[in-house]
């Protein structure tokens, strides 16, 4: 769909290049985003593509033809462009705004307006808004406008530059779903520029990150977080997320305590006590033969029935919660949060116990990523 | 008799004398002003496209301003003889300034972003110039053209002194009587209320020309 090769862009005046001897493949349907601190060169090389800038060396091809061959005019008109500023036509009505290229590419009235139409409903805004003015509008609703004249006459590629980057965060949000579904929907090629991670993680199908005028790492947002190439690309990410995304990736299992304190449903209430207090635990998991998870009993429970009761199947609560040893971490962790409860067991295919997360684990967790692996280390070595 | 009263009988009895210069008058200030917008939009927007230029253009625009009319018109007199002619040609030259001024703020003060916006959703230069920068400057170069029809207005009235005729030669016709004061008023006020009427009017068609409208 596209692709740069060996693009080089040198503004005069400059010592270095803006864009150096890029390389990159863009897929049909991808969403590329660009990210990296101002003056890396991401807005450069996006506008290389429509030619608002020219490159000073390289090809940069759409669909395998070189776009410096190509009339810049027509170019333009079938990329759709969505800018940070909206830049709507303050003297068009929204309807004239959301039709203007397919004036410029001399649309017939009835087909404008059909096409007008269509998109409004795209963006759940009534009719009624294409004859009024943009400085009518919220600036939320303007920017909408604006991504719907970038698909007017459907353009399989769309530039944007930041194009959420002025909206309050809750306009910005819905926003950003919005257009993410239609995206999907749609099947467009999205090249998308931007300074915040948050947004790029959020959209992206490829991660770009720019420094210097160079790529230093393009990959899936997974890719990327699970591992950074560099140390640039660490901090650009930042800690924090580095840290929150660790559940993004990681499953139960890398986590899990393999060993937990169980005890077979036959066994006496009396064995239970001892086992907690030799385990200095308050609750164990209860486990047939075969290790399968049949509940849990705590300490509590053995308390109000150890005059009327003698085998833990008796009185343990067979409704625990357990999570499959191959899920991922942020959604037992939510759980967790949520239940309350503070540890929760973890379980193969067949039910079988293998394990358990308890907050402790989630917090060693946390400390690790703070100050690396070297708690784990020194527990290994005793 | 009353001034008052020497004004009404001087109208009524010269009203139809009145109307031709004052008609006279108009014309030759809105031709000063019509060929001056000719002129001067298209070097407004040259200017506006090509930065380094603006500062001669504006600076010549402002020099011509400082020279007193009068002596402006006795010059171009000297070139082209008595008449209308002259007059027309000095409003034209006072005219410059503020239409190629306005017009060159009107288009700068187009929103960049609306240009690139436009630019880049694949307008040609002259689409970019037509469909977007015109309209959007055109209610302040409006207002361009009608300081300069006011400030034609003006001018206008000294156009007697190279035999223009205009509402002037009313004036001028009251200072030569003895006790011409109502003949004096006869003539200035009607200038002064087409002055008025001008910029009243002028108003109005620049607001509705505004682009954004309210």
């Amino acid at each position: 769909m596209l692709e740069f090769k060996e693009v080089t862009k040198q503004f005069e005046g400059n010592d270095y290049p803006s864009v150096h001897k890029l390389n990159l493949k863009i897929e049909r349907g991808e969403f590329v985003v660009f990210i990296g601190p101002s003056g890396c060169g991401k807005t450069t090389t996006m506008k290389m593509i429509n030619r608002l800038i020219e490159p000073s060396s390289g090809e940069i091809l759409v669909d395998g033809v070189n776009v410096l061959k190509q009339n810049a005019v027509q170019l333009r008109r079938s990329i759709g462009y969505v800018i940070q500023q909206i830049g709507l036509m303050p003297h068009m009505t929204v309807g004239e705004n959301i039709s203007l290229v397919g004036s410029l590419l001399k649309w017939n009235k009835e087909k404008q307006q059909k096409r007008a139409k269509e998109l409004i409903s795209l963006v759940d805004l009534p009719e009624e808004y294409l004859n009024r003015y943009p400085h009518e509008l919220s600036g939320g609703q303007q920017q909408r406008i604006g991504v719907l004249r970038a698909l007017a006459v459907n353009p399989p590629l769309i530039l944007m530059d930041e194009p959420f980057g002025a909206l309050d965060p809750i306009t910005r949000d819905s926003l950003q779903e919005e257009f993410k579904k239609l995206q999907r929907e749609m099947d467009k090629t999205i090249v998308f520029v931007t300074h915040d991670m948050d947004e790029a993680i959020k959209l992206a199908d490829k991660i770009v990150i720019m420094n210097k005028g160079e790529i230093v790492q393009a990959g899936t947002p997974d890719d990327i977080l699970r591992h950074p190439a560099n140390e640039f690309v660490e901090d650009f990410i930042g800690k924090d997320r580095l840290l929150e995304s660790r559940p993004e990736v990681t499953r139960v299992e890398q986590i899990m305590n393999p060993n937990p304190i169980t005890i077979e449903e036959e066994s006496s209430l009396k064995e239970a006590i001892q086992k907690m207090h030799a385990k200095r635990v308050d609750s164990l998991l209860v486990v047939d033969e075969s290790g399968i998870l049949k509940g849990y009993v705590d300490i509590e429970m053995i308390d109000s029935n150890y005059k009327k009761k003698n085998q833990v199947y008796e009185v343990m609560d067979t409704a625990k919660y357990a999570v499959d040893k191959n899920s991922l971490l942020r959604d037992t962790m939510y759980r967790m949060l949520r239940s309350g409860s503070s540890y929760v067991p973890v379980v193969t295919d067949n039910n079988k116990l293998a394990g358990i997360v308890t907050r402790a684990t989630l917090a060693d967790m946390v400390y690790n990523t703070i100050w690396g692996d070297e708690t784990a280390e020194g527990s290994a070595i005793e | 008799m009353s001034i008052w009263e020497q004004f009404t009988t001087y109208v009524s009895q010269n009203g139809f004398y009145i109307w031709t210069e004052f008609y006279r008058h108009f014309l030759m200030a809105a031709y000063g002003v019509l060929f001056a917008s000719i002129v001067s939009i298209p070097i407004g927007v040259l200017i506006a496209r090509y930065g380094k230029l603006s500062g001669w253009v504006l600076t010549l625009g402002s020099i011509i301003q400082t020279i007193p009319v009068l002596g402006f018109m006795a010059i171009t007199m000297v070139a082209m003889g008595l008449g209308t002619t002259t007059v027309i040609t000095t409003v034209f030259f006072y005219s410059l300034l503020p239409i190629i001024q306005n017009t060159y703020v009107g288009i700068t003060g187009v929103d960049q972003t609306v240009k690139e916006a436009a630019y880049a959703s694949g307008m040609t230069r002259f689409q970019l110039l037509f469909k977007v920068e015109l309209p959007l400057a055109v209610s302040v170069m409006m207002a361009g053209i009608r300081t300069a029809l006011v400030v034609g207005i003006g001018v206008v009235a000294i156009g007697t002194f190279v035999g223009a005729g205009g509402l002037g030669s009313i004036i001028v016709r009251g200072t030569n009587a003895t006790d011409g004061t109502a003949i004096i008023l006869a003539g200035a006020v009607p200038t002064a209320l087409m002055a008025i009427a001008a910029d009243l009017i002028m108003g109005k068609i620049e607001r509705m020309l505004n682009p954004v409208k309210n």
